[in-house]
């Protein structure tokens, strides 16, 4: 099937969004829901044709003298575009919930802007040549822009400023240039399996400068320096965070270095550049240190968004490894860490909504009234930890065996240095809420009732009034609970995942 | 002879008659009405003129059946042609916003001078870029010069009147220094004629009175081109004079400049004398990167909308100048290319700009909160338009600096790219800046224009956004410009102006075709 059809649902479902509007928002919200579920099923039919053998291409725009705008349907891209298109249905469910528990405003744009990003990341899951993927990638800078100023604050007029300008300055002024290379050293741009460059159609020194235009100047994959635009990110809207940026967005960074690696540089000449080293120290320096950031974070998204960071450095470290079992590592680990960040960030929205807390230290005692949230939070952050009976484990397995292949022990440390820090960071929060007794009221924010002359509950024992559940909307409820036990179930049948990756052609 | 035979003529003789006409009609809204359909038929007749000479054949065409050496005679190739479409069309657009534009910015009872001294205006630029004989390419540039002056002057503000003097003294020096060029040359090769120019240039261009031409030509053309550091005319000229004709210049008057220059240097001197033995490359390319890294910093800096684009425009013309010192297929194939884009993108600019004074009564940067909420159409385009320039994908800004920064990197010219790719952020930054404050600051209650301040007339948006349309289509089907713009780079480096001898004496009111 031609991969085009798949920004037809996307973008398609627009016009219904404007149209529906806020007075008939069930049936906008519906729309999207059914063309979240018509995109699924078309990437679904994609992968079917993939394991039966048959490859699909577009057509092709010429839009400079031999660069084409064109779409082909590759194992890779296909495992992403699925990961997305799935998410945005539980996303859009999740949003019902949060957006009108948290009486956002101009929703109707919010959803638009939403689509188009969706469209964006499917282009850029099929893109064909370095050219198209671009394309994709600014538009979803752009499309994502009105998402993380949707508040219109000053905070979320700070935090798109850095957003845009960190996204769009190292994209034109390394990712172009480094396609432009490309372009002007082998006359072409199309994806191609085994690479289009070899170890001898430029110097090593160009070689490695070329390498590092790429990774560093596709910020999306957050790697530091280039990695303040995330938290930056997170005073959007919770289903923006959740399936922006912690899947699509940066997301779309991690994929485009894999497709980069397998198919730019092919594997076989990566391993001869000389530059993956120092860029390997970045990675790991970048997963070590914003998870030791993280650890300093006591706001529940900022710290979910340095555990990220370091969770995208994982990837980029397994494009650079350049061996075929960490790619399919890496290609793996963008759909576990998905699911599971994906699903703490539910958990953090919800938290917000229901319980009016965005502090880790405020979390105390949370898991008696939402019970179910904080089951799920935990199994996410098993996920992220790589922890049975959690997917995770699979990805860092694979990433781990790439790195032995690769001969590079030292990262082993590193990943598994890593892994520890995780479990710090993140099974504080569950262990808060279900161990730690209740705040007195007076310590937390205001939101509760705070009756005088009631008696104040003796710590330790719960109080009448949290002892009843108070958890998110049903709608925002029910996405968590699926994502978590996808969560799980990944980690029992990861089959389907690794016959299509068994699919990528490496030479 | 055919009418389509006749066509050179009458790209010149259209504008040329309606300007009188408009001066007869003492009509306001009848003179705009014949400056649109002479445009029109401008833009058609420059239309088929491409569509002729898009395979490579060239037009030469004896003006009054005076044959060449006696006559003045107009000669069309792929590169003048696509000019002159340019010319042409952006007059056309421009003048079907100049219906509302123009209306609060120059009082109406002037507004048949007002267009007469357009038509002029566009006959001059027309008139530079079709010609074939060097002296009259003069007469054009003193045409649209005088009507420019006119134009900049009508501007609202006092300003206005000494941005038009200083134009006028600049224009005057560039005029003078490329008529005391085209002096010298007839007096080394005695002979007018561009074709017979090039054919003779090679046998005296070790003569002491070649290399004058060629100093006064350089010099005069980098004025008129507004190329660093010869360019102060131009943010004043851009600011104080009526937004509409600062749109209509913007897009036109430095392109055909930029044009006489490739058409001087390449063809008429030749390649091999220009850069080779003159070495006009190292002349110009420092100019040029140090104007569009510095202009574009200065351009962060400016507190007036108008002219932050002004400045803008020298560090984009620094963008054309410097791709055009590469001298490779590659390089002035880009040049060409955003010669085209940056006409649109630029016109736009000015445009989405007039509609915000058409409506607030100003362009002050800082107080412009708010139009976001009163004027999304116009904002939405000033947004479009500004990622064009700074070269976002799927615009036709995106087209131009990929060619451009392509063309470097094949000759090796990495500091180059990178200074373009810094000035490019500094492009990001002076749109962010202005973006920011259309969407994000509350509007400033306090003077009365800005309250209650609503969108921009249809009239004026309509023929905005129509710009903006088609630069997005070349930034989406970039091919259909960069193979114009190769086969015309192609035509440039060739040398010279036609094959071997074969400019035999053109018929009487007849244009010859030759392959």
């Amino acid at each position: 099937m031609n991969p085009l059809w798949t920004l037809l649902p996307p973008l398609a479902v627009i016009p219904f969004i404007i149209f529906f509007g806020e007075k008939r928002k069930n049936l906008r919200e519906l729309s999207i829901v059914i063309a979240g579920i018509v995109l699924l099923l078309l990437n679904n039919n994609i992968y079917t044709s993939l394991m039966n053998g048959v490859s699909s291409r577009s057509g092709e725009i010429d839009m400079m003298a031999g660069l084409t705008l064109a779409l082909s349907a590759e194992p890779i891209g296909n495992l992403f575009a699925l990961l997305a298109s799935f998410l945005w249905i539980i996303t859009t469910i999740y949003s019902i919930g949060y957006m009108r528990g948290h009486h956002e405003k101009n929703q109707t744009r919010f959803y638009a802007c939403f689509a188009i990003a969706i469209a964006a990341v499917m282009a850029a899951a099929y893109a064909d040549n370095l050219l198209t993927l671009f394309v994709a990638y600014e538009v979803i800078t752009l499309s994502t822009y009105p998402l993380v100023t949707h508040a219109g604050t000053e905070a979320a007029r700070r935090g798109g400023k850095i957003y845009l300008i960190t996204l769009m300055s190292t994209s034109i002024a390394l990712f172009m240039p480094a396609i432009i290379w490309t372009w002007v050293v082998t006359g072409t741009t199309t994806f191609t399996v085994g690479g289009i460059l070899s170890p001898d159609s430029l110097s090593p020194l160009a070689m490695g400068v070329l390498l590092s235009l790429f990774v560093l100047g596709i910020a999306k994959a957050a790697i530091m320096p280039f990695h303040r635009w995330l938290p930056a990110a997170m005073v959007a809207p919770t289903p923006v965070s959740s399936l922006l940026h912690a899947v699509a967005v940066v997301k779309t960074g991690v994929f485009a270095l894999l497709k980069i690696a397998t198919y730019t540089f092919g594997i076989d000449t990566l391993a001869t550049v000389g530059a993956t080293d120092w860029l390997l120290g970045l990675a790991a320096f970048t997963v070590l240190s914003s998870s030791l950031v993280a650890f300093s974070k006591t706001n529940l998204k900022a710290r979910l968004a340095y555990s990220t960071i370091s969770q995208l450095s994982y990837i980029i470290a397994a494009a650079l490894l350049a061996s075929s079992v960490a790619i399919t590592g890496g290609a793996m680990h963008i759909v576990m860490h998905g699911f599971a960040k994906i699903t703490l960030f539910f958990c953090a929205g919800a938290i917000m909504v229901a319980a009016h807390k965005t502090e880790i230290t405020e979390l105390d005692g949370l898991g008696r009234t939402m019970p179910l949230t904080m089951v799920a939070f935990t199994i996410g952050a098993l996920g992220i930890i790589g922890l049975p009976p959690a997917s995770g484990v699979w990805s860092k397995l694979l990433i781990a065996q790439g790195t032995l292949q690769n001969g590079q022990v030292w990262l082993i440390a590193v990943l598994m240095l890593s892994t520890l820090l995780n479990i710090g960071y993140l099974l504080e929060i569950p262990l808060r809420a279900f161990f730690r007794p209740v705040r007195p009221q007076g310590s937390s924010d205001g939101h509760h009732d705070d009756h005088v002359g009631e008696p104040v509950d003796i710590a330790g024992t719960p109080s009448f009034k949290s002892a009843g559940w108070h958890e998110a909307p049903a709608p925002s409820l029910w996405a968590m609970m699926m994502t978590a036990s996808v969560v799980i179930l990944l980690f029992f049948y990861p089959a389907p995942l690794v016959e299509l990756l068994d699919l990528v052609a490496w030479r | 002879m055919t009418f389509s035979e006749q066509l050179p003529a009458l790209q010149i003789v259209i504008p040329l008659l309606g300007a009188p006409l408009c001066v007869l009609l003492r009509h306001a809204r009848g003179a705009w009405l014949v400056t649109l359909v002479c445009n029109i038929a401008c833009t058609l007749v420059a239309l088929a003129l491409v569509a002729a000479t898009r395979d490579g054949e060239i037009i030469r065409y004896a003006l009054g059946g005076w044959a060449a050496p006696t006559g003045i005679e107009y000669y069309i190739d792929i590169v003048n042609a696509t000019v002159l479409l340019v010319v042409s069309f952006i007059s056309s657009v421009v003048c079907l916003y100049a219906w509302n534009g123009a209306e609060k910015e120059v009082p109406l009872d002037r507004h048949y001078l007002f267009y007469t001294g357009w038509l002029l205006c566009v006959t001059g630029l027309l008139g530079i870029v079709i010609t074939g004989d060097a002296f009259n390419a003069f007469v054009f540039l003193e045409i649209s010069s005088l009507a420019t002056y006119l134009l900049i002057s009508l501007g609202r503000e006092r300003n206005a009147l000494t941005a038009a003097f200083r134009y006028l003294v600049m224009g005057s020096i560039g005029a003078s220094f490329i008529l005391i060029g085209v002096g010298f040359l007839y007096a080394a090769t005695g002979t007018l004629n561009m074709v017979d120019l090039s054919e003779r240039i090679p046998q005296a261009e070790s003569t002491r009175t070649v290399l004058i031409a060629f100093t006064f030509l350089a010099i005069g053309l980098m004025i008129k081109a507004a190329i660093f550091p010869l360019h102060a005319w131009l943010a004043n000229a851009y600011h104080y004079a009526p937004v509409t004709v600062t749109a209509l210049l913007s897009g036109t008057a430095t392109k055909v400049s930029l044009y006489l220059l490739l058409r001087f240097f390449f063809n008429i001197f030749g390649t091999e004398y220009s850069f080779g033995q003159m070495l006009l490359n190292y002349i110009l390319l420092p100019g040029a990167i140090v104007g569009f890294v510095v202009m574009s910093a200065v351009a962060i800096f400016q507190t007036d909308l108008r002219r932050m684009l002004a400045y803008s425009s020298v560090a984009q013309i620094g963008y054309i100048v410097a791709a055009i010192c590469l001298v490779t297929p590659l390089g002035i194939s880009a040049g060409i290319v955003h010669i085209i884009n940056h006409a649109m993108i630029k016109a736009a600019l000015f445009m989405a700009t007039g509609c915000i004074i058409y409506r607030l009564g100003h362009a002050h940067i800082q107080s412009l909160g708010g139009v976001a909420k009163s004027m999304p159409v116009t904002t939405a385009a000033f947004i479009v338009a500004g990622l064009s320039l700074i070269g976002v994908p799927l615009t036709a800004g995106f087209v131009s600096k990929f060619n451009l920064i392509a063309a470097m990197l094949e000759k090796g010219w990495w500091i180059a790219a990178a200074l373009i790719l810094m000035s490019s952020l500094m492009a990001t930054i002076y749109i962010g800046r202005v973006v920011e404050i259309m969407i994000f600051r509350k509007p400033r209650l306090a003077t009365p224009e800005s309250s209650g301040t609503r969108e921009a007339p249809l009239m004026m948006l309509l023929p905005l956004w129509g710009l903006i349309a088609i630069s997005i289509f070349f930034g989406v089907f970039g091919s259909e410009t960069l193979s114009i713009a190769a086969s015309g780079a192609e035509r440039l480096l060739d040398g010279r102006l036609i094959e071997a001898v074969t400019a035999t004496a053109a018929q009487a009111g007849s244009m010859e075709v030759s392959q």
